[in-house]
C-alpha cells in the first residue's frame, strides 16, 4: 500500500539493487519478501546446472537460483557471505542467490533507458532495460524470465 | 453475517443435498427400497426449494416443486420407482445441480432440457407411467400396498378396470385395449382468453391423443348487438377415444383449468347415452380394492362418481393424509411428516459436522507441520548436547513427541475426504455420455470411501470426466455390436480406488473392445509419431494415445476430439505428482490406472543417505532391506547387476546413479539393499549408502514452488531444518526398466 501510494506521488518505482560478481542488477521491490543469509541447499536430481537446490523456508520447500549461473556468468560457490533474496514470481516463490545486495533505489519510469541493442538473444529475454545512477550501470531483471517457467507449464 | 454469507452457506448446502439426492437416487435404482432413502431425496430436493424460495430463486424454485411433487408421490407408494422412472430423476437431479450452478455462478442453463423434464416429471406424477398402464396395476395395487393408500389406486386407476369392464360390451379386442372414451365438455371462462389461451390450440392438443369428434355447442352466442367480444361464448362436446389416462386428457388442459369449466366423464365407444351407468361399471373391482379401508368410501363413490378434480382432491384430504400432492394449499401435514422423517433420520445415525473455511485447515496442516519440524530439531538437539541424560527433559520430550504426532494424525485427517463425490460425479457423466452416444452402460465404482486430501480430490474431477467419457465414447461398443461379440447389451465402467504404497491408486475399467492398436499405429505413423517401419510392442502402441493431438476417434464427435486428448489428462496427472498407465486387450477392454500421492499427508519412511544426500523411501514400498554379500551379487550384461535372495534374481538399482547424484556405480556391497515392490509388480533392489533410521515425514510439495521432479515424490523437511527429497520408487524402478527419467526441461538445455 505504502509504496504503491508513494509511487504515484513520485510517479516512480522503488527496486532493488544488488550485486553478481562484478555487475549490478536490480529488480521490482514489489517482489521481494525477504533477504536471508545462504543455507546450504539440498541438491535436486536432473535439475539445471543453475539451480542449486531446495532449502526449507519456514515449512516451504524453495528452489535457488543461482543468477550468476542463470545469466550465463560464472558459477557461484556460495558462502555464508552470500545473500538469497526470496521473490515472488506469480504463484510462487524462488530464491535468488547474489552477492549482496547494494540499496534501495527510487526511479522514475522514464528513467529506465531499453536495454542496449546486444547480440545475446539471451541477455535480453531477461533484461528489461538498464538504469544509469551514479556512473553505474543497474540492469533491471525480468524474474519471470529469470526462473525457468516454461517446463513447469510443459510438465 | 450478511447475506452474501448467507446465500454461500445456502449453496454449501445444496452441494450436500445434490449429492445425497443423487447417492440416493443411485441407491433406489440399486433396488434399495428403504423408505428413509426416499425420504432423504424427497429432504434433499425439499430443502434445495426452501433455500432457493428464500432467495428468489424462481428458475430453481419452480423445477424444485415439480421434482418434490413427482418424489412425493414415490415416497407416498404412488409412484412405483422402476429403472425408467429414476432415469427421468436422476437427469432432474443433473438439471437441478445445473440450475444450482447457474443461481450461484450466472451460468445459463439448457432450457429445452428442464422444460423437457419438468414435462417428464409431471407425467410421472400424473401416473402417467408407461409400464404402469398395462399389467402392472392390479398386482400392485392389491398387494405393497394395503392399508394405508387409500384414495390413490382409485386416481391413479380408477379408469383402467373400465376396459376390463368392456369385456361385456364389446367384442373388440383392440378396441379393449385402446379405446378409453371420454366424453368431455369444455366451457371456457373469458379470463381463458384474458390470459392468451386459444381454445383452438387446447383442441388440437387435445386431438393427438386420440380419436376425436368435436361439437361446437353454439347455443350461448348471443344477437350481435348484445355481444362483448371480450366474452366467451362458445362450448364444446368432445368425444375422445384415447389409450392414454385421463390425467393425460387432463394435462391437455393444464394451464386452463382455472379458467374453464370442464367435465370429463367416462363413455364406451360412441354409446354416449350410456355414459350414466358406465362408469358404476368398475365400482365392484375397485371396492375389492378399497375393502380393507373403509374410511372414506362414500366419497370415492362419489368421487368415481363424478370424476371432478376438485371433488377428488377435497375427498382425497378427508380420506387420508397420505395423499399430499404436494398442493400448497396442504403444508401442515407435509411438515408433520417430514419432521418425523427427520427425527428418524437424527435417530439413526448422523454425527454432527461444522463448516469449515479450506484456508483455516491448511493454516492449521502448516503449523502443525512445523510443530513436527520444531519438536524434531528440539530432540535432535537434545540428544546431542545430552549430558547424562536428564531424564526429565528425556521424558518430556518424549511426550512432547507423541502429543505432536497425535495432532498431526488428528489434522491431517480433517482433510482427507473419501473421493465418493468425485465419483459420485462421475457417474452423471456416464449418464450423460450414454444418452448422446446411444449406448447402455453401467457404472460400477469400489472403494469410494477411500480417503485422499481434499486438494487432491478436487483436481481429479478433470481428468476422470475425461477418462470417462472416453471410455463410453471410444472404449465400449455400440450395443449391436457388444452383441454380435457375444458380450452383453450392456457396457460396463468400473472404477475403483484404493491405498498402494502411500498414494491413492484409481482405476478405470471398460469391458469395451479395447484399444484398435493398428489403427492408433496407422494414426502415429500418419501423424509422424513413428516411422512406418517401427517395431513397437503392443505397451508402446498403447501408450501412443497419450501424444498430443492423438485421437483415435474417427470423426469429431460432440464428446470427444475437441482437441483435448489423453495428452492432457496424462499433463495434469502428472502436474498433480502422479502417473498413469495403461493396459488393454483386445475385446475385452482397457485399464487406465492413475496413481496419485496424497499430498499433504504424513508419510511413514525409512531415511537413508545416498551420495551424500538424505532421501526418504516410503516406508510402504520397502518389502526388506537386507546387506549385499559379495557372493550374491552377480553380473549381467555389460552394466546390469542382480543380487540373487533366496535364490531368485532381483536387478539392482543404485539410486544415486540413477538420479545423477554420482557417476559410477557404488559398490553394492558397501551400501544397503531395499527390497521394493513397485506397482507394476517387479521387485527391485534399490541400492543406498545406509540407512538412517524410520521417521514419520511431513510431505512437502515441490510443485508449489520449482516443479515436478521426475524420480522424486515430494519433499520434506528433517530434524536439522533441512530439506530431505522424498523418491518416487514407482518412478525409480520404471526407470530401471529403461523408461527414461530425464527431466522435462527445455530451458536447462538453453542455460
Amino acid at each position: 500500500m505504502t509504496y504503491a501510494a508513494k509511487n504515484l506521488t513520485t510517479g516512480g518505482r522503488e527496486l532493488i539493487a544488488f550485486r553478481v560478481g562484478d555487475q549490478e542488477f536490480c529488480v521490482n521491490i514489489m517482489a521481494v519478501r525477504e533477504i536471508r543469509g545462504w543455507t546450504p541447499a539440498t541438491p535436486m536430481p536432473h535439475a539445471p546446472s543453475y539451480v542449486l537446490g531446495v532449502i526449507n523456508l519456514r515449512g516451504a520447500v524453495l528452489p535457488i537460483v543461482d543468477l550468476s549461473a542463470r545469466l550465463g556468468m560464472k558459477a557461484a560457490e556460495p558462502t555464508v557471505r552470500h545473500v538469497i533474496i526470496v521473490a515472488q514470481v506469480k504463484s510462487q516463490m524462488v530464491g535468488l542467490l547474489v552477492d549482496a545486495v547494494s540499496d534501495i533505489l527510487t526511479v522514475r519510469d522514464d528513467e529506465i533507458q531499453p536495454t542496449p541493442d546486444i547480440s545475446s538473444e539471451f541477455e535480453k529475454s531477461f533484461a528489461r532495460g538498464v538504469l544509469a545512477i551514479e556512473g553505474r550501470m543497474i540492469c533491471l531483471i525480468e524474474l519471470e524470465a529469470v526462473f525457468p517457467r516454461e517446463e513447469r507449464e510443459a510438465a | 453475517m450478511d447475506m452474501n454469507e448467507i446465500k454461500e452457506i445456502f449453496f454449501q448446502e445444496c452441494e450436500e443435498q445434490l449429492a445425497e439426492l443423487e447417492s440416493g437416487l443411485l441407491k433406489l435404482n440399486d433396488g434399495d427400497r428403504d423408505p428413509e432413502t426416499v425420504n432423504a431425496v424427497f429432504r434433499a430436493v425439499h430443502s434445495i426449494k426452501g433455500g432457493a424460495g428464500a432467495f428468489g430463486l424462481d428458475d430453481l424454485v419452480s423445477f424444485a416443486h415439480v421434482f418434490e411433487t413427482t418424489l412425493d408421490c414415490v415416497r407416498s407408494n404412488r409412484l412405483e420407482p422402476n429403472q425408467d422412472v429414476l432415469k427421468v430423476m436422476l437427469k432432474s437431479a443433473d438439471v437441478l445441480a445445473d440450475l444450482t450452478n447457474a443461481a450461484r455462478d450466472g451460468g445459463s442453463v439448457d432450457q429445452a432440457r428442464s422444460r423437457q423434464l419438468i414435462k417428464e416429471l409431471e407425467a410421472l406424477a400424473n401416473g402417467e407411467l408407461p409400464q404402469a398402464s398395462p399389467a402392472e396395476p392390479a398386482p400392485r395395487g392389491a398387494a405393497p400396498t394395503p392399508a394405508p393408500v387409500v384414495a390413490p389406486p382409485v386416481n391413479e386407476e380408477g379408469f383402467q378396470p373400465v376396459a376390463f369392464s368392456f369385456e361385456d360390451f364389446e367384442a373388440d379386442e383392440p378396441a379393449l385395449i385402446e379405446g378409453t372414451c371420454y366424453e368431455i365438455v369444455f366451457r371456457p371462462k373469458s379470463e381463458l382468453y384474458a390470459k392468451g389461451n386459444d381454445a383452438t390450440l387446447l383442441l388440437r392438443d387435445l386431438s393427438r391423443l386420440g380419436e376425436m369428434s368435436i361439437h361446437c355447442d353454439t347455443d350461448g352466442l348471443p344477437p350481435l348487438d348484445r355481444m362483448n367480444p371480450e366474452e366467451a361464448y362458445f362450448s364444446w362436446k368432445i368425444s375422445l377415444k384415447t389409450d392414454k389416462g385421463e390425467d393425460a386428457v387432463r394435462s391437455v388442459f393444464e394451464f386452463a383449468e382455472w379458467d374453464c369449466d370442464l367435465d370429463i366423464a367416462l363413455a364406451c365407444g360412441g354409446a354416449v347415452d350410456a355414459s350414466e351407468e358406465l362408469p358404476m361399471q368398475p365400482v365392484p373391482f375397485d371396492l375389492s380394492l378399497l375393502d380393507e379401508a373403509a374410511a372414506g368410501s362414500a366419497e370415492e363413490e362419489e368421487q368415481i362418481a363424478t370424476r371432478d378434480r376438485d371433488a377428488a382432491v377435497s375427498a382425497a384430504e378427508t380420506a387420508s393424509n397420505v395423499l399430499q400432492m404436494a398442493q400448497s394449499s396442504n403444508r401442515a401435514p407435509v411438515e408433520a411428516q417430514r419432521n418425523a422423517a427427520a427425527a428418524q433420520q437424527a435417530a439413526s445415525a448422523a454425527t454432527p459436522t461444522i463448516r469449515v473455511d479450506l484456508d483455516r485447515v491448511d493454516r492449521l496442516i502448516n503449523l502443525v507441520g512445523e510443530l513436527v519440524i520444531n519438536q524434531a530439531m528440539l530432540s535432535q538437539s537434545v540428544i546431542e548436547n545430552d549430558t547424562n541424560g536428564t531424564s526429565s527433559i528425556n521424558m518430556g520430550l518424549e511426550e512432547l513427541q507423541q502429543l505432536t504426532r497425535e495432532i498431526q494424525d488428528s489434522v491431517m485427517a480433517i482433510r482427507a475426504q473419501p473421493v465418493k463425490p468425485v465419483f459420485q460425479r462421475m457417474s452423471r457423466i456416464v449418464r450423460e455420455i450414454a444418452d448422446m452416444t446411444g449406448k447402455s452402460v453401467r457404472l460400477v465404482t469400489e472403494g469410494e470411501n477411500t480417503e485422499v486430501d481434499k486438494t487432491v480430490i478436487d483436481k481429479l474431477a478433470e481428468p476422470l470426466t475425461h477418462m470417462i467419457r472416453n471410455a463410453v465414447d471410444h472404449g465400449l461398443e455400440t450395443p449391436e455390436k457388444r452383441l454380435a461379440a457375444g458380450k452383453s447389451a450392456e457396457g460396463t465402467v468400473r472404477l475403483t480406488a484404493k491405498h498402494r504404497s502411500g498414494r491413492i491408486v484409481i482405476e478405470l475399467a471398460d469391458d469395451g473392445a479395447g484399444i484398435n492398436r493398428e489403427k492408433v499405429r496407422q494414426k502415429a505413423i500418419d501423424n509422424d509419431l513413428i516411422a512406418a517401419d517401427a517395431n513397437l510392442s503392443d505397451e508402446e502402441i498403447d501408450n501412443l494415445i497419450f501424444h498430443a493431438g492423438f485421437s483415435t476417434a474417427d470423426k469429431i464427435s460432440d464428446i470427444s476430439g475437441r482437441g483435448v486428448g489423453m495428452d492432457v489428462v496424462k499433463r495434469s496427472i502428472q502436474a498433480l505428482g502422479g502417473r498413469i498407465n495403461i493396459s488393454s486387450k483386445p475385446g475385452q477392454g482397457s485399464v487406465f490406472t492413475m496413481s496419485l500421492p496424497l499430498t499433504l499427508a504424513v508419510l511413514d519412511g525409512m531415511v537413508v543417505t545416498v551420495a551424500n544426500q538424505t532421501l526418504v523411501v516410503p516406508l510402504t514400498a520397502i518389502v526388506e532391506t537386507l546387506q549385499p554379500e559379495a557372493s550374491a551379487i552377480h553380473s549381467f550384461g555389460a552394466s546390469q547387476r542382480l543380487i540373487s535372495i533366496r535364490n531368485s534374481f532381483c536387478p539392482l538399482v543404485d539410486v544415486g546413479r540413477i538420479l545423477n547424484f554420482r557417476a559410477t556405480q557404488a559398490n553394492p556391497v558397501e551400501g544397503v539393499a531395499l527390497l521394493v515392490e513397485s506397482e507394476g509388480g517387479g521387485q527391485r533392489a534399490l541400492m543406498v549408502d545406509a540407512i538412517q533410521g524410520q521417521r514419520q515425514v511431513v510431505i512437502k510439495s515441490l510443485e508449489a514452488n520449482y516443479t515436478h521432479v521426475p524420480g522424486i515424490a515430494a519433499a520434506t523437511i528433517l530434524g536439522d531444518g533441512r530439506v530431505a527429497l522424498i523418491l518416487d520408487v514407482d518412478a525409480i524402478v520404471a526407470a530401471s526398466r529403461g523408461q527414461s527419467l530425464k527431466p522435462e526441461m527445455s530451458l536447462a538445455a538453453a542455460g
